[in-house]
């Protein structure tokens, strides 16, 4: 009883870090933009779901038919006017790494000015599935379950995208090798900037999905970022696999040190592990050895 | 040549801004006002919804009368406002600048507990009236003495402990709950000086706490918290919780169909945004703050500030925060010119007639202040300490869940 | 070309040196604030600089020396203490070195980002159970020329270790482990030591700057004392103004103080707008940070000089 507790409430709890992640495995991976406005992206979709939730009494899932599209072209504007400039110019891998810091850091200020001109500092939620579904004697909200079903088809939706399909395939390559994915006749840019957008796409699903059940305000977005990109690195860069292995895993320990431990140790004990397998494994859970 | 001409600017930039610092301090025809306060960050979401709205709103009240009564002539308020992007630096730094560089008459108090105290001895050494509506500490009585300039608004977290478990003592009284208590606090200085007050004044009263964690701030799953409480099936459940998760837990207790029979949440339970978001099912539930909503002053304010701002005001530190100003307003009026020294004096011993009633600080704290309320019919009613003035009687047990 | 760095950071400081004689309150708490920012990109760019090792750990170390100043302040006399703060921020780099040099580039960084907030964690739950009490308040009789020349004398301590680092064995070696790690390894060069000693040198500064600044604020919680906006401040300073030399994030710090002062005192509404606005700006227009358009700019403009004067 209080195992099927841990697992099922761990694994929804896990199953919202790796959707989180997801679109930031596939910016930093490919693009190898390190995009630190990607909560901000996150919140802004949770603030259009409120918006189409409130407003226009909308589901959100039927909001996400809107939103998840809305983010793949606003992060392709974003890449080809603010980053394409940056990625022609760097020499190195490192450069790039360092320019992107600066810039998207400066687009996570203006995005947040605009969310606090826009909608005020102040909390924000709305009520949607809050019902309790019981499995196998266990209680979880029905909101939670169901963003875990929809990550859960997502992740499944573009894991087979990468795997089965020539542009999955290329993006693969990139992620790998860009230099040889070049020799081979994939338009290195391209690809980049199209795994940038789907990463955009599924970072705003994320924001539809966890405004269903969190409280946020225009400040939160760094909240997310953070969690996301330990989730990454936690995985592997560019692993998509990696992230949600290591989004499941860390829902999984902060409930059962929550349930066995100490409510109080939860984050610590999700840094600990993620130190823990950094210590252990050098490039993350599937990350590549070596440089 | 582009080095030097930079080492110029810089020296020259210096300059300038040493020579603006001289100068202003010419006739009154506006009085200067103040503030720094979050805009960005994590404060920024107890800012916009407590201080902010406030101080636009009695800004834009007093201009609209004309401005403050000082010396037979009606003088208005012109605002500087900063950020302090959630920052002790920046808010230091803001103060600051503030007062000698701005030269402002007065100096409206930043957000939130931490951002007071980081200000505090600059307010105290620049010798500005400091009236902290938001700060809610222990130790205010032995900093109202260290600081004499600085004044204390929101009670002691012992005080609203204190006040909880004196109801819940009278409620076990009548028969009406049972001796078991849940108790989770979000583990920061505001969550544990609550709980570490009420775990004293629950012992006292015999009340016994079946489950007692702590959990750290930004927390997004409270589950396992609800769970292991709901299982050791307390009469009382007490969370000392922040706004995101006073929301998270009202919410999951909701969904786990847990009914104590009485649910206290912290911070938060007295924003509009509970009871826009719980709707029928806020009914019952109680938390810190509350006001007498059936005060025709406080009314009045309600309607005053839904339309200026559009929203309703949250029912515990907002029309503290307001009726602050309206202290400072006054005081400044009685004094009848810019003398810090003696508005201080007068803050710290006049009596008032604000929003919240007649207001007479005793030691630099306003000590008339509500711990507990409880949303009843849709509004927030203050129903502790039973003393203060349109308390209203607690009702028990919550109603259940609608799902 | 070689003395104008020495003369850009004399002059600097020498221009805040006048602050607290010629200032009002105000100045002095923007000096204050830049010098701690100088301490901090500087200190960062020490070991980052070099090893290209992108930290973000400054949090944890500055946090580490605001705990010490909070916890012993009353205990033990200041320079004591300034002491013990040190001993604490250059050991736990050895140690927390010894464990991460390893990993590289990105897992790196985050690495020392999920380091500090283990330690911000821990250090609550040890407030929460073991202190009952998450803040702490520090009433330490310092005045606020006090801070700002302790602040004044760590920020040319930094110069000045700096300085005698990159005429050093250690200086040649880390710049060799910077251009190829595996170059270095075959010169004999004793790789991780050298970092280690770096990092710790590195460390032992930003615990200072935090063990100096915490009694400025009478209030301290672990969300003050290790708030990540510290170490993204320290990176981002000190990445504008150039991390490749020792007098790059003075040109990054005293700028970008100054400009969030400047925005921030004129549009408090859209402040955040504006930064990143300019923030980007920065990034396109200045590609390789703020030394080496500098650099850049130095040559052009004494190439320039001569022919005007002909003419």
């Amino acid at each position: 009883m209080l195992i099927l507790d841990i697992v099922l409430g761990g694994l929804i709890l896990g199953g919202m870090y790796a959707l989180v992640a997801s679109g930031l495995t596939l910016q930093y991976g490919v693009a190898r933009i390190m995009n630190l406005a990607y909560g901000e992206v996150l919140v802004a979709a949770a603030f259009a779901s409120y918006l189409l939730v409130t407003a226009a009494a909308l589901s959100p899932l039927f909001g996400l038919v809107f939103i998840l599209p809305a983010g793949f072209l606003a992060s392709s504007l974003i890449y080809r006017v603010l980053l394409v400039p940056l990625v022609r110019r760097a020499k190195t891998r490192e450069a790039l790494e360092v320019d992107s810091i600066l810039a998207t850091f400066g687009l996570l200020f203006v995005v947040q000015g605009l969310a606090f001109v826009l909608f005020g500092g102040q909390y924000y939620s709305y009520s949607y599935l809050s019902v309790p579904v019981t499995i196998a004697g266990s209680t979880v909200p029905a909101n939670r379950l169901l963003a875990f079903a929809v990550a859960a088809v997502l992740a499944v939706g573009i894991y087979a995208a990468l795997m089965r399909t020539r542009t999955g395939t290329a993006i693969r390559a990139v992620a790998v090798d860009p230099a040889s994915a070049r020799l081979v006749g994939i338009d290195v840019q391209r690809v980049a900037g199209f795994a940038f957008a789907l990463g955009g796409g599924l970072c705003a699903a994320g924001g539809v999905l966890v405004s269903m059940f969190l409280t946020f305000n225009a400040a939160m977005g760094v909240v997310f970022t953070m969690k996301a990109l330990v989730v990454v690195i936690m995985g592997g860069v560019g692993n998509l696999m990696g992230a949600l292995v290591a989004g499941l895993l860390l829902g999984l320990v902060e409930t059962s040190v929550a349930r066995l431990v100490d409510p109080g140790l939860t984050l610590a004990a999700t840094f600990g592990l993620f130190l823990l397998v950094l210590l252990v494994k050098p490039t993350g859970l599937f990350g590549r050895a070596g440089r | 040549m582009r080095g030097i001409g930079l080492r110029l600017a810089t020296v020259a930039s210096l300059a300038a801004a040493l020579g603006a610092a001289v100068g202003s301090a010419a006739a009154q025809d506006k009085i200067r006002i103040g503030y720094a306060i979050s805009k960005t960050g994590p404060f920024t979401g107890g800012a916009s919804i407590t201080t902010l709205p406030n101080y636009q709103l009695w800004v834009k009240e007093v201009n609209a009368a004309g401005g403050l009564m000082i010396g037979g002539k009606r003088i208005p308020i012109e605002v500087i406002e900063y950020d302090d992007r959630s920052n002790s630096e920046e808010a230091v730094k803001a103060i600051e600048r503030l007062a000698t560089q701005d030269k402002v008459d007065f100096i409206l108090s930043p957000w939130g507990t931490g951002q007071n105290l980081a200000v505090a001895p600059i307010m105290n050494r620049l010798g500005y009236p400091h009236l902290a509506a938001t700060t809610n500490t222990n130790r205010a009585p032995e900093l109202a003495k260290r600081w004499p300039n600085a004044t204390f608004w929101l009670g002691l977290p012992s005080d609203i402990s204190v006040s909880f478990v004196e109801l819940l003592a009278k409620l076990r009284g009548e028969g009406k709950v049972g001796p078991k208590v849940a108790m989770v606090s979000v583990s920061d200085q505001f969550g544990i000086e609550l709980s570490t007050a009420a775990r004293d004044a629950l012992k006292k009263a015999g009340f016994e706490l079946v489950y007692d964690k702590s959990y750290p701030a930004g927390t997004q799953d409270v589950q396992p918290l609800l769970k292991d409480a709901m299982a050791a099936s307390p009469d009382v459940f007490a969370a000392f919780s922040y706004p995101p998760d006073t929301l998270g837990i009202t919410d999951t207790a909701k969904v786990l169909g847990f009914n104590p029979k009485v649910f206290f949440v912290g911070v938060g339970t007295a924003f509009p945004v509970f009871k826009q978001r719980f709707g029928q099912n806020a009914e019952g539930v109680l938390g810190i703050g509350g006001w007498n909503a059936d005060s025709p002053t406080l009314k009045d304010y309600f309607k005053r500030h839904v339309e200026a701002l559009g929203r309703e005001p949250d029912r515990w530190a907002s029309p503290i925060t307001y009726a602050s100003l309206q202290v400072l307003g006054q005081a400044i009026e009685r004094v009848g010119k810019i003398d810090r020294a003696a508005v201080i004096k007068e803050i710290q011993t006049g009596s008032f007639d604000t929003i919240i009633g007649r207001v007479k600080l005793e030691g630099g704290l306003l000590k008339e202040v509500w711990a507990v309320g409880q949303w009843q019919g849709g509004e927030f009613y203050g129903v502790a300490p039973t003393a203060m003035a349109g308390a209203r009687p607690v009702v028990v047990p919550k109603p259940e869940w609608k799902q | 070309m070689k003395g104008v760095p020495l003369a850009l950071v004399v002059a600097a400081m020498g221009a805040l040196a006048l602050v607290p004689f010629l200032g009002t309150g105000y100045h002095l708490a923007l000096a204050i604030g830049i010098l701690n920012n100088l301490v901090l990109a500087t200190a960062w760019a020490l070991f980052s600089g070099p090893t290209r090792y992108v930290s973000l750990a400054t949090a944890a170390f500055f946090g580490i020396g605001s705990y010490a100043a909070a916890g012993l302040g009353e205990a033990l006399p200041w320079p004591v203490l300034l002491a013990v703060a040190l001993v604490l921020g250059a050991a736990m780099a050895l140690v927390v070195g010894l464990s991460t040099l390893r990993l590289s580039g990105i897992y790196f960084v985050i690495f020392t980002f999920g380091l500090s907030e283990l330690i911000r964690q821990l250090v609550t739950w040890w407030e929460v159970n073991v202190s009952r009490s998450v803040g702490r308040y520090i009433f330490l009789d310092v005045t606020q020329e006090g801070i700002f020349w302790q602040l004044f004398g760590l920020a040319a301590l930094v110069f000045l270790v700096g300085w005698l680092i990159g005429r050093s064995r250690l200086g040649l070696a880390l710049r060799v482990v910077g251009d190829d790690e595996l170059v270095a390894r075959h010169c004999g060069i004793n790789v991780t030591g050298a970092k280690l000693l770096l990092f710790a040198v590195s460390a032992a500064f930003m615990t200072l700057a935090g063990a100096i600044m915490a009694p400025r604020w009478t209030y301290l919680d672990p969300s003050i004392a290790f708030n990540p906006v510290i170490s993204f401040q320290a990176l981002i300073m000190a990445l504008l103004g150039g991390a490749g030399r020792l007098w790059g994030p003075l040109l990054g710090v005293v700028p970008l103080t100054l400009l969030f002062e400047v925005l921030g005192a004129n549009f408090p509404n859209a402040f955040s707008i504006l930064l990143g606005l300019v923030f980007m700006a920065i990034v396109y227009a200045v590609p390789n940070g703020i030394a080496g358009w500098f650099e850049g700019a130095w040559p052009r403009a004494v190439r320039l000089l001569p022919q005007k004067a002909v003419r």
